[in-house]
């Protein structure tokens, strides 16, 4: 490990302290009642176009992106730049469908994606398959959060061994539960506008100042191995690689509509009008996403694994540790807090909405369906409150007692299930045709067979469909969301076709699903 | 009944539009070669960077065509 830089640590302590004061001063911004669950827990659903665009893009581009997808692009080459066309694909999905979850929500005062399918088809139980899938699959996010800014502090130079190594996480971790608890869903918010603006700036240097330094683009791409820099054109035996990279695209732009900490980004807008107008406004962050993934090739063709300072660096934290190597060797210390404060912000912007998705989910769809029925609304918020600080010092004691790769894994496991909320949520925002009991069935096989695939792919994301001699590898959330959809369709036409009386639940009319 | 003829009201061709970026990144045989590099960046890379771009504006496009 380097010495402790102190130029870098002083800007970025400096940087952090800024934020940390925002997050506190936040409460008191476009005031309102903070003992009302939207009021802490949707921000009163007040952001209007800009503020949802800083908001769902600090959310969705984490700093775990920020360090993980250019270490993939690193260690594995092409098949990183899927991230990309998934944010497209995602943009253009959260523009047709969110806009509709939004009304509908914005109508019937719902919170989460679980409020929505309790109220659209009257069953709790498959309300609670969706909140618990949420809660589930958004705890190892958190805690991947948290990984990111283990690996800045790390790339800082503050060592040391046992619970001292962990001191300067903690710390951060506290501010951070401290106003998230206080101010709720503004805290984030406006933090946000600093971790974006910074990392704008960031990914804008090491743009123009790297190729520069190594002498152009086409100096860079020369130094990565053939093998990794386009996609393994498929055999005759099936469709390899290529249908390993398109179901990716698809199958996480599906999952990240249904992520409880973008359906919380999506919830706090102000107006449909402000989630359309967004969803052709994000894509500017996938602009950035695509230029820091490159900044993975430019780690190969600086040769920062081969440098001496950062080989403890690469031992303690793998291939995540290069784009922290290469900032450190591309600019000077002072550059670096910047660059290692708008990754370590970064990181707190969407832990915090997580851990308050989470708490939404929870107090909503967990407590007040099966505890207790008729809470105030003080007990609701002060419930979402403490429910956001066990989901958080949960997440620590994760990324403090485990290792990070099984934290990778239940990240991977994560975006598996919460896939399979897909058809309740979304198909049910455009009918009320399915059966909700066939609806939860078709969640559970999901869920199971996805588990199945995942495990016996090594945890790996992709599956070796195998059909016909030939082979589809294929992103296993995918194809086990369609083994879902497939059951909730047949299993609602043959309850149907049982009982002439049809379920009739419905609390929502067609008119509350647009402006 | 009503609902589908209000949902059909609400259905805007416009939206087809949409599927154009779709198809052009899921379908990576389009696009997994290295020819023509555009200032030393291989194919692979500008394409679904420009995609991003023009998504954005198909994206745009539908919003003005379809916002009353």
């Amino acid at each position: 490990m380097p010495d402790v830089d102190w130029n870098a640590l002083i800007v970025f302590t400096a940087l952090f302290g800024l934020v940390a004061w925002m997050g506190f001063a936040a409460s008191r911004w476009r005031s309102g009642d903070l003992n009302l669950l939207h009021e802490w827990g949707l921000g009163g659903r007040r952001f209007g176009t800009a503020m949802t665009w800083f908001l769902i893009g600090g959310d969705l581009f984490s700093a775990y992106t920020f360090i993980a997808v250019p270490a993939l692009a690193f260690g594995a080459g092409a098949v990183a730049f899927f991230a990309v066309p998934f944010t497209l694909v995602g943009f253009v999905f959260m523009f047709v469908v969110c806009p509709r979850i939004w009304h509908v929500c914005h109508k019937h005062n719902y919170i989460t994606a679980g409020d929505f399918v309790r109220g659209r088809f009257g069953n709790r139980w498959l309300a609670l398959a969706v909140a618990a899938t949420g809660i589930v699959a958004t705890m190892p996010y958190l805690a991947l959060q948290l990984v990111g800014l283990q690996v800045i502090v790390g790339a800082l130079g503050i060592s040391g061994s046992g619970l001292a190594a962990d001191l300067p996480l903690v710390i951060a971790f506290l501010i951070m539960a401290a106003f998230t608890y206080s101010s709720g869903l503004r805290a984030p918010a406006s933090i946000a506008i600093v971790k974006d603006i910074l990392i704008y700036i960031t990914g804008f240097a090491i743009m123009i100042a790297v190729p520069i330094k190594l002498g152009g683009f086409a100096k860079i791409f020369a130094a990565v191995p053939p093998s990794k820099l386009l996609l393994a054109v498929p055999g005759p035996a099936g469709t390899g690689a290529y249908s390993a990279y398109s179901t990716l695209i698809l199958g996480s732009a599906l999952a990240i509509i249904v992520y409880p900490h973008c359906m919380t980004g999506v919830l706090s807008a102000s107006s449909g009008r402000a989630v359309r107008r967004n969803a052709a406004l994000l894509p500017a962050y996938a602009l950035l996403l695509g230029l820091l993934v490159l900044s993975g090739f430019f780690a190969i063709a600086a040769g920062v694994a081969g440098l001496p300072e950062f080989a403890q660096g690469f031992k303690t934290f793998g291939n995540n540790f290069a784009v922290p190597a290469l900032i450190l060797h591309s600019f000077p210390s002072w550059f670096v807090g910047i660059a290692f404060a708008a990754i370590g912000i970064g990181a707190l912007v969407p832990a915090a909405i997580m851990s308050i998705a989470a708490a939404n989910l929870y107090t909503r769809n967990i407590h007040r369906a099966f505890f207790n029925k008729n809470p105030t609304d003080r007990e609701e918020a002060r419930m979402a409150k403490r429910i956001s600080l066990i989901v958080k010092f949960g997440a620590l004691g994760f990324v403090i007692l485990l290792p990070t790769p099984y934290m990778v894994d239940l990240q991977l496991l994560g975006g598996v299930w919460i896939i399979q909320t897909l058809p309740a949520v979304v198909m049910g925002a455009y009918t009320r045709w399915f059966n909700g009991w066939a609806l939860l069935v078709g969640w559970a096989a999901g869920i199971a067979a996805g588990t199945a695939m995942a495990v016996e792919g090594k945890l790996t994301p992709t599956y070796p469909l195998q059909f016909a001699g030939y082979v589809f590898p294929g992103y296993t959330a995918l194809y086990s969301v369609i083994l879902n959809v497939v059951l909730a369709i047949g299993l609602t036409a043959a309850l149907n076709a049982l009982s002439a009386r049809r379920a009739s639940f419905d609390e929502t009319v067609p008119s509350d699903y647009y402006a | 009944m009503t609902e589908t003829r209000k949902q059909r009201r609400r259905w805007s061709w416009w939206y087809l539009l949409l599927l154009v970026p779709l198809i052009a990144v899921l379908w990576p045989p389009f696009y997994n070669r290295a020819e023509p590099a555009w200032i030393g960046m291989p194919f692979f890379y500008w394409y679904q960077l420009l995609w991003v771009v023009a998504g954005a504006a198909l994206t745009a496009i539908v919003y003005r065509a379809t916002e009353k």
